[in-house]
């Protein structure tokens, strides 16, 4: 004679024991979505605080833009964003919605940067990067590396990426203008664009901007080397 | 596809939880039945049945000689006590051993052809004239008091087979103290099982039968090498009552070395799913209890769900070292470690983790109470590390092999 308490019983405390772990992670996941939404709003205010300032350059002068004029934290949110949304236990819509809010930051972003080094004559050093999740693209995955490398080599370089087929208004409008084709990883630097995979040292040779960046890294290490030598 | 991993991820996890929750609210429900049997093993028998041993020999010089003396020292009655020992063809010295115990008037020799295991028993069996017939593995030592704990329960006429509690011998390697809390994890286990009447293995070491068992259900068969599964299972499906003594303790020689081990569990796993495939209308079925509704979906669920389980494992780390090399190759490898920072947003935070611990804290549980029951009290050896750490990696491996055999119809030997 089976007893079927004992069956609910055990079913019963398994599912409170999977409920509560179910709900653990659920609400560790929201708070770390949270965190994510706190970035975002920062880099808002960042951006809104340039943007207020670049409107009174009219007034000042350009030596008045410190280093902090552009938000630092763009690059760890978009490394948080991809982790997340690789991971079981987010809210998909939550991670959606995030995303969103992040291309958009960076357009704000790239616009501004841009008005800036227009207006007080600064090389540009950043690059859109459009990819694709959608299908399989390994040269978008290598071209990720090679763009966080760079990135980690040169501080003062922006890399907006964009998810190509991800379905946000003005990202359909950054390719309208640029008139990025689907043949992923594309780039655009100073207007030019490239597609498919290109390694550090392609890139370090072929884009101007770049050779400039690597120009005043080695000149800044120099100075370091030579401050350290006298002290 | 991701998503198909997660499910079948949590369904075995919810599998297993389910089982040791099972096992735990069967233990708090027996717990007053351990108390009363202590009791009942503990008072005087009044009546000794008639006693045979058998003890199957291939090959078994080095041990052979100390597993009759332990027969021989049973305390129990000479004249109801009868040792069958069969040589199945063996081409060591197992004769010459044998031969030192032929003038004694407890032991019968017989010696036959190799023919396997269960046609060694089945010659003893045609001699057996006792009221109960049981099986020793010529690897294997009784305590003295083992079957005194294990007569009482035949006092209940519907007792038909009763298994005993196994011990390994004086572990040595790091895979003997392994075992040794393998085995003390059966002793529990096969004590809940007998609570709900879900035993579908009647050990070569020291079970001990009705002889009614064998003129009404045949003798022995070959069970795919696993002729005390096949039994256990045949007896399950007639209804035959099987339980165990926990009390009744058997020391068994265990592989030493991995090779050994490997191959005697790639037998175990291969007969069991055989078994299990010959007897599968018992699968689901109200009508075997809690072995057909349960136990034996559960124990054959858990071998796909270790082999499912580590291809997604091996499969996600193929493809983060892959991920890792691409990298590599594509921008060399950072050396700067000084940018590296916490962060606890990298933290696998999804409910997996949170219910492995569930998992490991209720296995740890179920090892306490164990080594409780196995020992007498709750001492934690390295075994208890050794267990765990071990068995992870080397289960599939044993796993897959007899499931590799079975699909490429590969025979699995005995050694």
């Amino acid at each position: 004679m089976i007893d079927s308490k004992k069956y609910i019983a055990a079913f019963s405390i398994t599912a409170v024991i999977f409920a509560t772990a179910i709900f653990v992670s659920n609400i560790i996941g929201q708070k770390k979505l949270e965190d994510v939404r706190t970035i975002e709003n920062r880099v808002a205010l960042d951006i809104l605080s340039s943007e207020t300032q670049f409107a009174l350059l009219e007034e000042t002068s350009c030596k008045d833009i410190g280093p902090g004029f552009l938000s630092k934290e763009l690059g760890s949110l978009g490394g948080k964003l991809v982790y997340a949304e690789n991971q079981t236990g987010f809210n998909t819509e939550d991670i959606d919605y995030l995303k969103r809010s992040y291309f958009l930051l960076e357009i704000k972003d790239y616009l501004l940067m841009k008005r800036l080094t227009e207006k007080c004559g600064i090389k540009p050093t950043f690059i859109l990067y459009f990819y694709s999740t959608k299908d399989s693209c390994e040269d978008c995955e290598r071209m990720g590396y090679v763009l966080t490398a760079l990135r980690d080599k040169y501080p003062d370089l922006r890399v907006y990426s964009f998810d190509y087929h991800f379905d946000v208004g003005a990202i359909n409008t950054l390719v309208s203008i640029y008139k990025v084709k689907p043949d992923l990883p594309a780039m655009i630097i100073n207007t030019q664009t490239y597609y498919g995979y290109h390694s550090v040292e392609d890139l370090e040779k072929s884009v101007p901007a770049l050779r400039e960046l690597a120009r005043r890294a080695r000149l800044l290490e120099a100075s370091a080397t030579s401050t350290e030598r006298q002290n | 596809m991701a998503e198909i991993q997660t499910i079948i991820l949590y369904c075995s996890l919810f599998i297993s939880l389910f089982f040791e929750v099972f096992l735990l609210i069967t233990y708090l429900e027996v717990r007053e039945e351990l108390v009363l049997e202590e009791k009942m093993l503990s008072q005087k028998i009044e009546r000794f049945p008639s006693v045979s041993i058998i003890v199957p020999c291939f090959n078994e010089e080095t041990t052979l000689k100390k597993t009759i003396l332990s027969l021989l020292n049973l305390d129990y009655p000479a004249n109801q006590l009868k040792i069958i020992a069969v040589d199945d063809g063996s081409t060591d010295g197992t004769l010459r051993e044998l031969a030192q115990f032929e003038n004694h008037p407890q032991i019968s020799i017989l010696t036959k052809e190799n023919g396997g295991k269960y046609t060694a028993l089945n010659l003893a069996l045609e001699k057996a004239q006792s009221d109960l017939v049981g099986c020793l593995d010529a690897d294997s030592l009784v305590n003295s008091d083992a079957l005194k704990k294990i007569v009482p329960f035949f006092d209940d006429t519907s007792t038909m087979a009763v298994t005993s509690a196994i011990k390994v011998i004086e572990p040595r390697s790091v895979l003997q103290y392994a075992q040794k809390i393998e085995y003390n994890c059966s002793i529990f286990i096969r004590r809940m099982l007998s609570s709900i009447g879900a035993l579908y293995v009647t050990p070569g070491p020291f079970s001990i039968f009705r002889t009614q068992v064998f003129r009404e259900l045949g003798g022995y068969r070959h069970g795919y090498q696993g002729e005390d599964v096949e039994i256990a299972l045949r007896m399950q499906k007639h209804r035959y009552k099987i339980v165990n003594s926990h009390m009744a303790h058997v020391y068994t020689t265990t592989p030493m070395h991995f090779g050994a081990l490997y191959k005697q569990r790639v037998r175990w796993v291969y007969s069991f799913l055989n078994n299990a495939f010959d007897y599968r209308e018992m699968f689901f079925n109200r009508k075997y209890g809690h072995v057909g509704i349960f136990i034996l979906p559960v124990a054959l669920s858990s071998i796909f769900s270790v082999i499912y389980v580590t291809l997604s494992t091996v499969w996600n780390s193929v493809s983060r070292v892959l991920e890792a090399f691409t990298k590599f190759k594509t921008v060399g490898f950072d050396w700067n470690f000084s940018t590296f920072s916490f962060d606890w947003f990298f933290f696998n935070t999804s409910a997996i983790p949170f219910l492995l611990l569930g998992t490991i804290i209720f296995t740890f549980i179920i090892f306490s109470l164990a080594i409780k029951m196995a020992d007498g009290k709750v001492r934690f050896s390295r075994g208890v590390f050794y267990y765990p750490i071990l068995y992870i990696f080397i289960v599939p491996l044993w796993s897959m092999k007899a499931v590799f055999n079975i699909i490429f119809k590969k025979q699995t030997n005995w050694r």
